[in-house]
């Protein structure tokens, strides 16, 4: 089929192969990302902790710039499992930012200009696309989280030594683990959003309410009921006991206050009330309980066609 | 030789209500076109033959490749031109066409030649570089076409391509898909209600009517078979010694009024023969046509047909 033939001729060429294949999605949808400059300058800003993050590390090794700085290390933060934990958040809290960007459209564009057919007609699979637009997501997050983590823990071991790489070896998973599941819920999250809305910015407003409206109705809950199980509604909430619980950080009790109390064992007494975080277990449980909502509502939405029974 | 299409007892439904009911053929022709009332599962068919819909029961075959088992070869070696107005925003149509090339397996830089190839050869080489949705409807659904062609697969199916197309753009989509049916290296399944665009590009026909098949012939052989039809108009003379000369000839005839004669042509019978007969028996052939029947004869027979078996089914099932 050459342009000056006008001939319509069968591809004889050499093909790739089918497991790579999804992986056309991310290309194609980064390089539209980046024609945003209002994505490229986000995208630039959520280097800026990390980048303050390794001069503090660099500060603390090297006695020179702290003498010329006039700054004693312990007026420092030290560089500890907290250090790393506040990282992940800081970068979290940027790579929600990104999500709210870039995710809106990337199933929502594909709806409501009916491309599902086109793709699907294609040899992929309904998972290899949502796992090629995820793979969007996977990767602008994995560039702003555990990549710059894990730079920053090598760079730190770099100049503390062998041995304080040994004892401290364990935070490679928790930076890691800690990254993968915000992100896979970030982005199951907002796919599934992108899936149900076709609208681009109701879609982003979707996802910023989701995040901001039970985090507001759970301290409203807890405020109220003094307790702490508002937590559990609150997704921000939920995702940093979960990374408290990967760097050893996890108490439960977060607080006390003093209150009236009926029991059988107390007759309307003043007494002090611990205030206790959801456990463990159920942050973990709620974040998989929502993946699994997220992946079955994508399974239930993208389809060629929907079918009218 | 592996037929195109095979359907064996293949039986589609949405929740409870049939829409494909135990269709079996066999389908060879180089143009297929898929006839059919609103309704009668025209488009789940072909939704079927993707992939997009799972069969209830019984399946069908793409040269030979079992749609249910063996998908991803199915659709690799199939090209799809969605009814409705389909695209990727916000992209140039070459970006488009490439991205779908590179989804069938192509490689980037193969897919980019071949992207530029599809634009041109469906006449949109000038427009590629615009994004599709500022295309006219007629341009997308010469886009479609592209990316439909773009990987080269050996059937493409298209989906009422001539949609809502002015003459002039109807006619290059017509001509288009007559060319690559002509060019041998690819098998077309055509779905279209305009009866028109079928008989300028089909060579067989599958006709449905609520979910069955009602006809399946190859148009070919019918038009070939059609030409010993004839009808002729006459004046005066003797035209009752002619009719009886006319079944000496061993034509079987059927008069239509006081002038009018059809009859069917044996073999063995030249036209000469009539015009003989005509002067023994001083009758005027005023008129002499080779009835044919027309695609829209074909289907509407194939309607009532339907209608007749779809009776049948119901008084056996009253039964």
């Amino acid at each position: 089929m050459a342009v000056y033939e006008h001939l319509y001729g069968a591809y004889e060429g050499e093909s790739h192969t089918s497991f790579s294949r999804f992986l056309v999605i991310p290309r194609y949808a980064l390089r539209d990302v980046f024609k945003s400059k209002l994505f490229t300058t986000i995208f630039i800003l959520c280097f800026i902790y990390p980048l303050a993050a390794t001069i503090l590390v660099y500060l603390h090794h090297n006695v020179n710039a702290l003498a010329l700085l006039q700054v004693n290390v312990r007026e420092l933060l030290p560089i500890d499992a907290s250090f790393f934990q506040t990282f992940l958040k800081v970068q979290g809290a940027f790579a929600f930012i990104l999500t709210v960007l870039v995710a809106p459209p990337l199933i929502s564009r594909d709806l409501s200009n009916n491309a599902l057919p086109l793709y699907l007609s294609r040899p992929l699979s309904r998972t290899e696309y949502v796992l090629g637009k995820m793979t969007v997501i996977v990767f602008l997050l994995s560039l702003v989280t555990w990549v710059p983590g894990l730079l920053l823990f090598f760079f730190q071991a770099s100049l503390a030594g062998l041995t304080w790489l040994w004892t401290n070896l364990w935070m490679v998973s928790a930076i890691f683990l800690g990254s993968m599941v915000w992100i896979i819920l970030l982005s199951l999250l907002a796919l599934a959003v992108s899936s149900l809305v076709k609208w681009r910015v109701v879609a982003s407003g979707a996802l910023v309410g989701m995040f901001f409206v039970p985090t507001a109705f759970g301290e409203i809950v807890n405020e109220l009921f003094l307790t702490r199980a508002g937590h559990m509604i609150s997704l921000w909430a939920t995702m940093n006991n979960i990374w408290l619980g990967l760097f050893g950080l996890f108490v439960r009790q977060t607080g006390e206050i003093r209150g009236r109390v009926t029991t059988p064992i107390y007759d309307n007494e003043l007494v002090n009330i611990a205030l206790l975080e959801p456990p463990l277990w159920a942050s973990w449980l709620a974040v998989t309980l929502i993946c699994a909502v997220c992946v079955w509502l994508l399974a239930r939405r993208v389809r060629a066609y929907e079918v009218i029974k | 030789m592996t037929s195109v299409i095979e359907l064996e007892q293949l039986s589609v439904t949405f929740g409870k209500r049939p829409i494909l009911k135990s269709l079996d053929g066999a389908l060879n022709g180089r143009a297929i076109g898929l006839l059919g009332p609103n309704g009668a599962g025209k488009t789940t068919l072909i939704h079927t033959l993707l992939g997009f819909h799972p069969p209830t029961s019984g399946t069908a075959r793409i040269f030979g490749q079992d749609i249910t088992t063996d998908a991803k070869h199915v659709r690799a070696t199939v090209g799809y031109m969605p009814e409705s107005d389909s695209f990727i925003a916000k992209m140039s149509c070459v970006h488009f066409v490439r991205l779908m090339a590179e989804l069938s397996g192509i490689p980037a830089n193969h897919a980019l030649e071949r992207a530029h190839e599809a634009l041109f050869y469906v006449g949109l080489g000038e427009a590629r570089y615009r994004p599709v949705d500022s295309y006219s409807l007629g341009m997308k659904q010469l886009a479609k076409l592209a990316q439909a062609i773009v990987h080269g697969p050996k059937l493409i199916i298209l989906d009422e391509p001539t949609n809502g197309l002015d003459p002039p753009t109807r006619s290059r989509m017509i001509s288009l898909i007559r060319q690559i049916r002509d060019g041998g290296r690819a098998r077309i399944l055509l779905s279209s209600h305009l009866l028109r665009d079928v008989e300028e590009c089909c060579d067989e026909i599958l006709v449905l009517k609520d979910g069955h098949i009602v006809a399946n012939c190859n148009l070919e052989e019918e038009r070939k078979a059609n030409r010993k039809f004839i009808e002729l108009e006459t004046r005066g003379g003797n035209r009752a010694g002619f009719v009886e000369g006319i079944s000496g000839l061993g034509c079987e005839y059927a008069l239509s009024g006081e002038r009018r004669i059809k009859l069917i042509m044996q073999e063995t019978v030249e036209i000469s023969d009539l015009y003989r007969l005509a002067l023994e028996h001083g009758v005027q052939i005023r008129r002499l046509n080779f009835k044919r029947d027309s695609l829209e004869d074909i289907f509407l027979k194939a309607m009532e047909n339907g209608n007749a078996a779809t009776n049948g089914r119901a008084n056996n099932g009253s039964v």
